[in-house]
């Protein structure tokens, strides 16, 4: 009886477990409502299914999600300029590979180039907002708000405020299929920059750096880290993940709208390091965490849209779901429960004695 | 900490400042209308032209304040404006930019109050918020001519016409037109599963576009709206939303999207799901707006009609003002004329079209 109390209590206490348990919960609705909801079928040589959409949908933001968790850690601020940066990003691409045109049909340029300029444009803004944050010491919210409104207007100067196209077949491949491979590719380069940035923290001791000087930049730069430079790479980075993610989310539509493309991804991103059980104030972090929090908020989406559930009330779901997520795993709750805990065993000891 | 409340005590000066210099120009405007729009405070009107000495020409001055550039249709709106108003056609217009601000646009009718233009032509960002202005207008004797989105004022005659699109009108054409065609198709009798791509619920184009299919389609028994969902009127979320439809249904008969935009994301979806569509494939799609990209993809077979949503407001509202310089009275409420385009068609129209 105590081994099975044990064992509950380690898988309860283990960090990942709140975060899995709601992406669980939220998947499981779905077998009382949509039974067909975990089928998975080929259709043209390539897995089709609710659960693909899912993975597949959410690449993106796991992206950015992977930048923000290190954002929040290292500086305890958000960066809510992710979703304008990847516009930019991708505008950049498209006016590159499209030669500026509003609508074209093969490369202006090579796929290459157009591809290194979106994730350096992103990884160049990135770094201006780590320069704001770090060296300026301004607000993260604050200074990420500049290119928030900024970045969309920048956008539209390169894009001269139209939709632009990009109608190669080549360039729909990273938003859809590479011939011959069954699963859509934006979920392979989600794996890749998780992979990439996990072994980064877990082979240096990048990780160990971003944690301390979220807990205690002064105290780390008294230890001899150089809090500014680590806050300005975090910076850097993210702007980087939007930049790959601005480069899926405009392949996806073959076409750059500057006044969409990414629009409100930010809020979905940080909603996503919240869920993963992150800690907004920043200092310890779980990078998969955030990417099942990621997942876990397009796993709501599509249920949603599984569930038939009509589009003026598709909000009002979401947000009670969401607060129940936040609620589940708050401290306050938790420390709430054991204190219920502790007293009906005072209670039943009491009566065990009477 | 200290840093933070020395930003804080900033931000409030400023903001005072700001403030301050609001309610100074208020003022400034409504001296000017006293002294019947001095030239003095015309003179301020930012870097925009004189127009109060070009009157003199025997010119009539418009002063038409834009949203900004927000998409091909706002272009091509504008575009139909600056065309229109020529001084070859005996006008000159003064152009304001408002970048998708309505302050902006309400300064640019103050501006073109104090420059006394002969009319002001209104594309606003938003319903509300305009009763005081267009006071201030009407005290000055100006008329207003509102375009495309309706403005909500307490009172109608702060506006002398409005010009744009019905909305419902153009559910109506879609219904009719799919009856139509399922008639020529010899499917009349059919049972017809339709699914819709609605646009951002609470807009204008969504709710008539909605309520137009759904009123006229009562008069289809055999028409049944399996689901409606939105999205957003983007491509993106058109195609997340379609790949749910055709994974919840196996038998769509037709797609309605709200705009061209979700009918291509539409059109993607059901292509990945290895269906077809358009008017070879199994499924129909009707869209909304007409721009320029949706000629292409009919071209290309993936679309069957798309019911337009005319953004050439330029010669309607050239044509109200020219009655009003008559002396004669307008209608309130003006809809400019809006076509259906099919498949069958889009090729040879396509080259005529201004957007």
């Amino acid at each position: 009886m105590s081994r099975i109390k044990n064992v509950i209590i380690k898988i309860t206490g283990y960090r990942l477990f709140l975060p899995l348990l709601c992406l669980a919960i939220v998947l499981l609705v779905n077998i009382i409502k949509t039974p067909s909801f975990f089928e998975i079928t080929i259709k043209n040589g390539v897995f089709y299914g609710y659960i693909v959409d899912i993975i597949n949908r959410s690449s993106e933001l796991v992206i950015l999600s992977i930048g923000m968790t290190l954002v929040v850690a290292a500086s305890g601020g958000t960066d809510i300029s992710v979703g304008a940066v990847s516009a930019v990003s991708g505008a950049v691409a498209i006016f590159i590979l499209g030669g500026g045109q509003t609508s074209t049909d093969f490369y202006h340029a090579p796929y290459l180039l157009g591809v290194l300029a979106a994730i350096g444009v992103g990884a160049l803004l990135g770094a201006w907002n780590g320069f704001l944050v770090a060296k300026m010491r301004i607000q993260p919210m604050v200074a990420t708000l500049i290119l928030y409104t900024a970045g969309r207007g920048i956008a539209q100067l390169i894009t001269k405020g139209q939709i632009l196209y990009l109608r190669v077949d080549h360039f729909k491949q990273l938003g859809g299929f590479i011939p011959g491979i069954p699963l859509p590719t934006p979920v392979f380069v989600a794996i890749l920059c998780i992979l990439v940035t996990m072994l980064l923290l877990k082979k240096t001791a990048l990780g160990l750096y971003v944690q301390t000087v979220g807990i205690n930049s002064r105290a780390a730069r008294l230890v001899g880290l150089n809090s500014t430079m680590i806050k300005f790479l975090t910076y850097t980075f993210c702007g980087l993940c939007s930049g790959i993610a601005g480069m899926i989310i405009t392949s996806r539509v073959y076409s750059i709208d500057a006044n969409n493309a990414g629009l409100n991804i930010e809020l979905d991103a940080i909603l996503a390091v919240a869920l993963g059980g992150n800690s907004l104030g920043g200092g310890k972090f779980s990078l998969l965490g955030s990417v099942i929090g990621a997942v876990t908020i397009q796993a709501l989406t599509t249920t949603l849209y599984a569930m038939k559930v009509s589009a003026d009330q598709l909000y009002v779901y979401k947000a009670i779901v969401v607060i129940l997520i936040v609620a589940l795993q708050s401290s306050e709750l938790k420390r709430m429960l054991r204190n219920l805990r502790g007293r009906s065993q005072v209670t039943q000891t009491g009566k065990e004695v009477a | 900490m200290k840093s933070f409340k020395r930003l804080v005590a900033l931000l409030a000066v400023i903001m005072l400042v700001i403030s301050l210099a609001a309610c100074g120009n208020g003022t400034k405007s409504t001296v000017g209308q006293d002294t019947g729009g001095s030239k003095e405070s015309g003179g301020e009107a930012s870097g925009t032209t004189d127009g109060a000495d070009a009157a003199g020409d025997g010119l009539v001055v418009v002063g038409f304040s834009q949203v900004g550039a927000e998409s091909d249709w706002r272009t091509a709106n504008t575009e139909s404006m600056k065309a229109t108003f020529v001084e070859g056609n005996g006008y000159q217009l003064i152009f304001d930019d408002a970048q998708q601000k309505q302050e902006n646009q309400i300064k640019a009718v103050r501006n073109f109050i104090q420059q006394d233009v002969d009319y002001i032509v209104i594309a606003p960002v938003t319903e509300t918020g305009w009763d005081t202005v267009l006071q201030e207008a009407k005290e000055a004797g100006i008329p207003v001519i509102i375009v495309d989105r309706m403005i909500d004022v307490s009172d109608d005659s702060l506006f002398t016409a409005w010009v744009g699109s019905n909305f419902l009108q153009e559910g109506y054409n879609a219904v009719e037109w799919l009856a139509d065609y399922l008639e020529s198709k010899g499917r009349a009798d059919e049972q017809i599963n339709i699914v819709t791509l609605q646009g951002t619920i609470g807009s204008s184009a969504q709710i008539g576009r909605t309520d137009g299919f759904a009123e006229k389609m009562a008069a289809y028994p055999n028409w049944t709206m399996l689901e409606k969902q939105t999205g957003e009127f983007t491509q993106s979320r058109g195609q997340e939303v379609m790949e749910s439809f055709l994974k919840s249904y196996d038998d769509i008969d037709v797609v309605i999207a709200e705009n061209d935009n979700m009918a291509f994301g539409a059109i993607d979806a059901i292509k990945a799901a290895g269906k077809t569509c358009g008017p070879d494939g199994d499924i129909i799609i009707v869209s909304f707006d007409a721009v320029a990209a949706a000629f292409d993809a009919m071209i290309a077979g993936d679309m069957n009609v798309s019911i337009e949503c005319n953004p050439l407001h330029g010669p309607r509202v050239a044509e109200i003002i020219q009655k009003l310089e008559a002396g004669e009275t307008v209608d309130k409420l003006q809809y400019v004329d809006e076509g259906v385009f099919p498949a069958e068609t889009a090729a040879e129209i396509k080259p005529t079209r201004a957007y």
